[in-house]
């Protein structure tokens, strides 16, 4: 039976892999950002997941407005990068995982949620900043294949959080009810608190974006309660991405360990949020007895901080 | 044809792509889109009221985009992911893009941006009533109601493109 075994929520800022394709990563504005990510590069590499889906948005390169499916399962062999303007990113071709999307399609349309299938489509990068931030910069090939979930952040309104939330749920059903023995992590990317349109350009709200960190640990039911006027005006009209990583988070136990955290800002215009959890069977180990002692004083959002490695590096005037 | 008032209008320095601006402003992204192609951007170049008559814009839309309003394109149904390959195009960097659009210069924008960000204090409400302090832990759904605002914000939208400082500087 294949298994999802862990999710991981990650910014995918385009500066970011501007950054990386132009080879700026260890100045220092940019370090700083990097840094952040060591040790989710050492963990992804002790994990060797053998799928990864990846929950992101398209930002009108693979769709434009004439087409606008709220979710677009990807389900081809392989996406190559797409032309954003600068040419492809120099990345791999990302390879697909065709027959366990088919199969998620299958099972998640019959659980009602209506999907767009797509079989051929280039991925931007909302997807393959990601998978750099977590699998480095590999040459000619992605270390595992990747199934391509995009979803409608572009045009208003959205899907809610809490559909986005049962989505994932739909998803893990789907993987878990697949016969290959395959170790699955989903990512959830996008935000966190960023504003790139108007005159109001520019919001940044770390303290929001620390609190949605806390409650995708702790409480993800909470978040699936806000409203989509509270994201854009909170977290800015962009911000309205961090819906996404709700799919993540429905895919996963009510209950995981957060084995990692990083928040920096700025990402050219964007806060950078970071996170992984793990489906608490998973973590055994020293850490595992501390984890679940204290779970039942969820809300406290300290703890998963302390008992956790938690990573932060702010710039100077952060909030 | 007057906007359908919306509770996201309150939110200041905003124009959100909905589906009114989405189909209002097709020509514009399709427009926006084509530039994704070299050919097209050097056609574009060369005449660009020319052009732009393939896009089918309005009057207003068209002299947004000639005069690179920016504000005024998001808010004639332009979105931003769209519009900022007509930056490109222009050979500017986003970081100028978002410069422009809140009146700053790209030296401030960017200062602010190393210095935290804007704040969103003084930023939530155009109506200037109260909306609380809020983090993502303490929402409840009823806050939907609060901000709405019915009469006034239909004239002010329309002013919006024009106050480009209307969003609080910090």
């Amino acid at each position: 039976m294949a298994k999802i075994i862990a999710g991981v929520g990650s910014s995918h800022v385009p500066a970011i892999g501007a950054a990386l394709d132009n080879g700026k990563t260890e100045e220092p504005y940019w370090k700083r950002v990097f840094s952040g990510f060591e040790k989710s590069k050492e963990w992804m590499a002790k994990t060797k997941p053998d799928v990864a889906i990846v929950v992101y948005n398209d930002h009108a390169s693979a769709f434009s407005v004439e087409m606008i499916p709220t979710f677009a399962l990807g389900c081809a062999a392989e996406f190559p990068p797409a032309d954003e303007g600068w040419g492809p990113r120099p990345v791999p071709v990302v390879k697909g995982h065709p027959a366990l999307a088919a199969h998620i399609a299958q099972s998640v349309i019959l659980d009602e949620f209506d999907l767009t299938i797509v079989n051929k489509m280039e991925v931007d990068h909302g997807l393959t900043v990601p998978m750099n931030l977590l699998f480095g910069q590999p040459k000619d090939a992605w270390p595992c294949p990747v199934i391509p979930l995009a979803v409608n952040v572009v045009m208003y309104p959205p899907p809610t959080g809490h559909r986005c939330y049962m989505l994932g749920k739909a998803i893990r059903r789907a993987v878990e009810s697949y016969p290959e023995d395959l170790k699955v992590v989903i990512f959830g990317t996008g935000g966190l608190s960023h504003q790139i349109s108007g005159p109001r350009a520019g919001l940044i709200n770390s303290k929001w974006d620390k609190s949605f960190l806390d409650n995708l640990s702790k409480d993800p039911k909470k978040l699936t309660r806000i409203p989509h006027l509270e994201y854009m005006r909170e977290a800015g009209a962009e911000g309205i991405e961090m819906v996404m990583w709700l799919i993540m988070r429905g895919a996963l136990d009510d209950k995981v360990d957060e084995v990692y955290r990083f928040y920096t800002v700025p990402a050219s215009n964007t806060a950078v949020g970071h996170i992984i959890l793990e489906n608490a069977r998973k973590g055994a180990g020293t850490r595992k007895a501390a984890g679940k002692s204290k779970r039942a004083s969820a809300g406290k959002s300290r703890q998963a901080a302390a008992r956790q490695p938690t990573y932060r590096i702010a710039s100077k005037g952060t909030r | 044809m007057a906007r359908t008032q919306q509770d996201y209008d309150d939110i200041p320095g905003t124009f959100v792509f909905d589906a009114e601006r989405s189909r209002q402003g097709f020509g514009i992204n399709m427009f926006c889109m084509s530039l994704m192609k070299d050919e097209n951007r050097k056609a574009f170049k060369a005449n660009e009221a020319e052009y732009l008559k393939k896009f089918r814009l309005t009057p207003e839309q068209t002299e947004a985009v000639l005069k690179r309003d920016y504000n005024r394109m998001l808010e004639l149904g332009g979105n931003i992911y769209f519009t900022a390959k007509l930056g490109a195009t222009d050979g500017h960097s986003f970081q100028h893009l978002a410069a422009v659009m809140t009146g700053a210069s790209q030296q401030d924008y960017a200062a602010m941006m190393l210095g935290g960000g804007r704040s969103v204090e003084g930023n939530r409400s155009r109506s200037g009533k109260p909306v609380k302090a809020k983090s993502a832990s303490t929402s409840k759904p009823k806050l939907k109601l609060k901000p709405r605002l019915k009469s006034k914000s239909k004239s002010k939208s329309k002013s919006k493109s024009k106050s480009k400082s209307s969003a609080k500087r910090k």
